[in-house]
């Protein structure tokens, strides 16, 4: 695909990275020149220093003959001009990050009038993704495939978890559950397990299976789920905003801390059902004054990451069962995770998955099987994909023991009639089957590429 | 640093060596000699070789700009050291060094030579000279680049070190196609001069030879009168003709194929080349006018001398040794001057000359008015000051390498105009220098301290200066 991305901010950047190593044409445009050299001295790119919008600009980049324009600068308002205009000028796909609610609150209207075909909020996204963590509170992460009928969680192996020293072919004895473990992380490294892996405390393993085995799987197991009745947020941006709105329809009490009066005001305008408190959410005293021993999650979602990171572990330290820390500094990650902080979301991440997934989506439409969803786990070292299996795909209807699958990937599950099935030896695949693919190959393009003919 | 990938590309380059030493091979097939057996042996010994070191692909194959530079000044010297054994054991040049200095000389396109008398050699010597220009002119790297798979965006770092130019700038999004892009625009343009001079009347091995010569502005003659064996004015022409194309950057010709010409055209640096050619071509003329039974005359020898000396071909139809000493320090400026940037050209380049000259405007205003604030602009771009300091960097150092030759080939005890010549020429890749050097005589007479220096010489101007020398620096070797 040739592809325009516009803005070299960090998701400009994760951007570049992910779709010039995947093998499209990629031309950068930023108004900072030493961006752009520095793109294309690590990159397979083209590079152009000018503005996005710029008619001339963007006909040097070739828009005419661009399959998508992605237009992710800071300016809402550039990006959407950036928009428009590649479309009017041939551009068949354009993808404009819009953060301010005021322009995207109407999707519709963006996408079908002005022909956008995606617009991405990252902090709507970022709302979303931790919403989702929240209600799963065992899980440090849940993607969800196949319109949500199918969830891959990740979880930690603590003491007492009934895991720690197993091999997974004794997983049937622990638990009747129908899930599937697809990958470990262990250290810095990643697994795609067999029967006679030995799970240790400490691994990261990667579950996949319905809602209702999951849950059944972590209380059997040990993992406690209690249910999350009300959240502390420290932090009143947009974020904040969103999951708010999005708790209290699930009837999550939520408390919200901010230290700008001014936003304050503005917020309990927006969320009448949130308590805000006008004080420094950093502050220890103040966050025992309202209460965070008794809350079940603490959401720090504060300007800085430092904040964030340290606030969180104060929360763990006092004992809050789920925290959660905003890190927009994706190289921290690794840290992180070993000074006890497992629960950790980047907007940045999140909104440039959420794109690479529509254009893997598109880039495949044509080919024998696409990839519906696409998520990057473990520090983008794996990827889990979502075929649907046509009359296109390789050894239909034959039991997958005989099928000679590539090392390192593993069919995590299968959607059948709205049933998820963990797949076994004598399984098959048959048409309009939806699967899910764990692989620890990047660019899996289509589903025929895990057969090993 | 990441050695293994150093080794793993250095290992590709010779397994790329090794497939193309099989044409000289299978030239001397068709003419059935026995020394193309040589070519064959050497072939297989650099194949092997380069399969053994490029056996494991390392698993980072991630390269920064200094393993750029020291994979293609390590390419380049093992390619010379390989491309020159078969002169070298087939016994067509005695002295392994002799060999060196020619293979050298063919691919960095400079066309000295020591050979006294090319005609008795074997045509897979010949070949294998003129191909070296060929090759040479691009570059063996960016052809590695462009049909090896495994080319990733970090291999920018390869063709910039490799291309001539200040700035390097890509076709399309990819390395690779864009190094397959030049090497196709390089093919057609060379095939089409191969087919014109055929039309004249030249036997095919000739023009396809003096064709390689031509697109590497390389110059190594397969006559001894070089290109004045043929005296004729159709062949004169075309030639000139492609030795002036082949100066100009590959880029503006690319726009031209895409069928943007006024973006083409409109290019600074193509303005300035074709200005100092015009200017050149004028005052030799009418220099040498008196010299020449008519003015045409003139003009011919005049064109063809300054298009091969700006281009840094080096073939020659004249002896301008004979011509007034105006003439020849005309040709010597040319020397200098070089052609455009991103062409396989030698010399300083005419951007960077250009620059230069802006450059030294806007500070004399900037002396004058102290505080004020003057950019240069070249193509309708803002110069930064890290580009403007990096080619004055190259100006520096290229004096300096240039004046230590001077005084080590001083050591031979040779005339002042032959000493000088010979670095210039060599240092810029033209080929024939004047006096000993010039147009009619070779560098055999040279002692063989000289012959390493004007080896380096030629390396370190065909790479524009940076890699060669950095394989000196510590810091590069340091983790």
């Amino acid at each position: 695909m040739y592809i325009i991305i516009i803005g070299l901010g960090k998701v400009g950047q994760l951007l570049t990275h992910y779709l010039s190593n995947e093998g499209h044409d990629v031309v950068v445009i930023d108004e900072v020149q030493k961006k752009v050299e520095d793109a294309v001295n690590q990159y397979d790119v083209l590079g152009l220093s000018g503005n996005g919008a710029n008619y001339d600009i963007l006909l040097e980049a070739g828009v005419e003959k661009a399959d998508t324009v992605i237009s992710v600068t800071t300016s809402d308002e550039l990006n959407i001009l950036a928009g428009l205009i590649s479309k009017k000028l041939g551009a068949k796909h354009t993808i404009a990050r819009v953060r301010n609610p005021d322009y995207s609150h109407k999707k519709d209207f963006l996408r079908d009038q002005l022909g956008f075909s995606l617009i991405v909020n990252p902090e709507l996204e970022t709302a979303n993704e931790i919403r989702r963590t929240i209600t799963f509170p065992s899980v440090l992460k849940i993607d969800v495939f196949a319109k949500g009928k199918v969830e891959l969680v990740e979880l930690k192996i603590d003491h007492g978890i009934r895991l720690e020293k197993r091999k997974l072919s004794q997983l049937s004895q622990i638990t009747k559950s129908n899930v599937l473990i697809c990958a470990v992380k262990r250290d810095e490294e990643v697994m795609i397990p067999n029967g006679n892996f030995e799970l240790q405390y400490n691994d990261h393993i990667y579950v996949t299976g319905s809602h209702k085995d999951l849950s059944r799987f972590c209380l059997e197991v040990g993992f406690i789920n209690q249910v999350i009745k009300n959240v502390m947020i420290v932090g009143g941006s947009k974020i904040a905003f969103y999951l708010a709105r999005q708790l209290s329809v699930q009837g999550i009490q939520t408390k919200i801390i901010e230290t700008n009066e001014s936003r304050c005001i503005e917020l309990s305008q927006k969320l009448p059902y949130a308590t805000i408190i006008n004080a420094d959410g950093s502050d220890e005293d103040i966050l025992l004054e309202e209460g965070i021993q008794q809350s079940d999650a603490l959401v720090c979602l504060t300007g800085l990451d430092e904040e964030n990171v340290i606030l969180a572990l104060l929360g763990k330290k006092l004992g809050v069962n789920k925290t959660i820390a905003k890190v927009n500094r994706l190289s921290l990650n690794s840290i992180l995770d070993q000074i006890g902080l497992d629960c950790i979301v980047d907007p940045k991440l999140i909104v440039a998955s959420e794109i690479i997934g529509y254009l893997r989506a598109k880039a495949n439409n044509d080919e024998s099987s696409s990839v519906q969803t696409l998520y990057k786990i473990v520090n983008d070292q794996v990827e889990a994909v979502e075929f649907i299996v046509n009359e296109k795909t390789k050894h239909l209807n034959q039991s997958l023991m005989t099928i000679d699958i590539k090392p390192h990937i593993l069919i995590a599950g299968i959607l059948r009639n709205n049933q998820m099935i963990v797949p076994k030896g004598q399984d098959v695949l048959e048409i309009g089957d939806r699967i899910i693919i764990v692989t620890a190959h990047s660019r899996l393009q289509k589903l025929n590429d895990i057969f090993e003919d | 640093m990441n050695r293994k990938m150093i080794f793993y590309t250095l290992g590709k380059m010779l397994k790329m060596e090794g497939i193309l030493l099989l044409l000289p091979f299978l030239t001397g097939l068709i003419y059935r000699e026995s020394v193309s057996i040589y070519y064959f042996i050497v072939a297989v010994l650099s194949y092997v070789l380069g399969h053994l070191m490029a056996i494991h692909p390392p698993k980072n194959k991630t390269i920064y700009a200094r393993e750029g530079f020291l994979i293609v000044a390590l390419s380049w010297i093992s390619l010379s050291i390989f491309g020159a054994i078969p002169f070298y054991i087939s016994g067509e040049i005695p002295s392994y060094l002799d060999a060196f200095f020619e293979i050298v000389s063919g691919f960095t396109t400079t066309g000295s030579s020591i050979l006294t008398d090319v005609e008795k050699l074997s045509h897979a010597a010949l070949f294998w000279r003129s191909f070296s220009h060929w090759i040479g002119g691009m570059g063996i790297l960016v052809f590695v680049v462009a049909f090896l798979p495994d080319a990733t965006g970090t291999t920018l770092h390869i063709l910039k070190a490799e291309m001539p130019g200040p700035i390097v700038g890509k076709l399309v999004s990819k390395v690779r196609v864009t190094s397959q892009l030049l090497y196709k625009i390089y093919a057609i343009l060379t095939i089409v001069e191969v087919v014109l001079l055929m039309l004249g009347g030249m036997p095919f091995f000739d023009s396809l030879l003096n064709s390689f010569g031509t697109a590497g502005t390389g110059g190594f003659a397969i006559k001894n009168a070089s290109i004045g064996f043929y005296d004729s004015a159709y062949f004169d022409g075309v030639i000139t003709v492609f030795m002036i194309l082949f100066g100009i950057n590959f880029n503006l010709i690319y726009f031209v194929f895409i069928k943007k010409f006024a973006t083409a055209f409109r290019s600074e640096e193509l303005k300035w080349y074709l200005g100092i050619i015009t200017c050149a071509i004028i005052a030799i003329t009418f220099n040498i006018m008196h010299m020449y039974p008519s003015i045409v005359d003139a003009f011919r020898f005049a064109a063809f001398q300054v298009g091969s000396i700006i281009t840094t071909t080096g073939y020659v139809t004249a002896d301008y040794g004979q011509w007034p000493l105006f003439s020849q320090i005309v040709l010597v400026i040319l020397m200098f001057v070089g052609a455009c940037a991103g062409s396989t050209g030698g010399g300083i380049k005419v951007s960077r000359i250009v620059i230069y000259l802006k450059n030294a405007l806007a500070e004399m205003k900037r002396m004058v008015h102290p505080h004020s604030v003057v950019s240069i602009k070249f193509e309708n771009q803002h110069v930064n000051s890290t580009t403007v300091n990096n080619i004055h960097t190259y100006l520096v150092l290229y004096f300096v390498v240039f004046f230590a030759s001077l005084l080590v080939i001083s050591l031979q005890n040779i005339d002042f105009t032959s000493a000088f010549s010979a670095v210039t020429t060599c240092i810029n890749n033209v080929g024939p220098g004047l006096s000993v050097v010039g147009p009619v005589g070779n560098f055999s007479s040279l002692s063989d301290l000289s012959k390493i220096v004007l080896c380096f010489d030629m390396l370190v101007g065909r790479l524009e200066i940076f890699p060669i020398l950095m394989i000196f620096s510590k810091s590069l070797w340091k983790r």
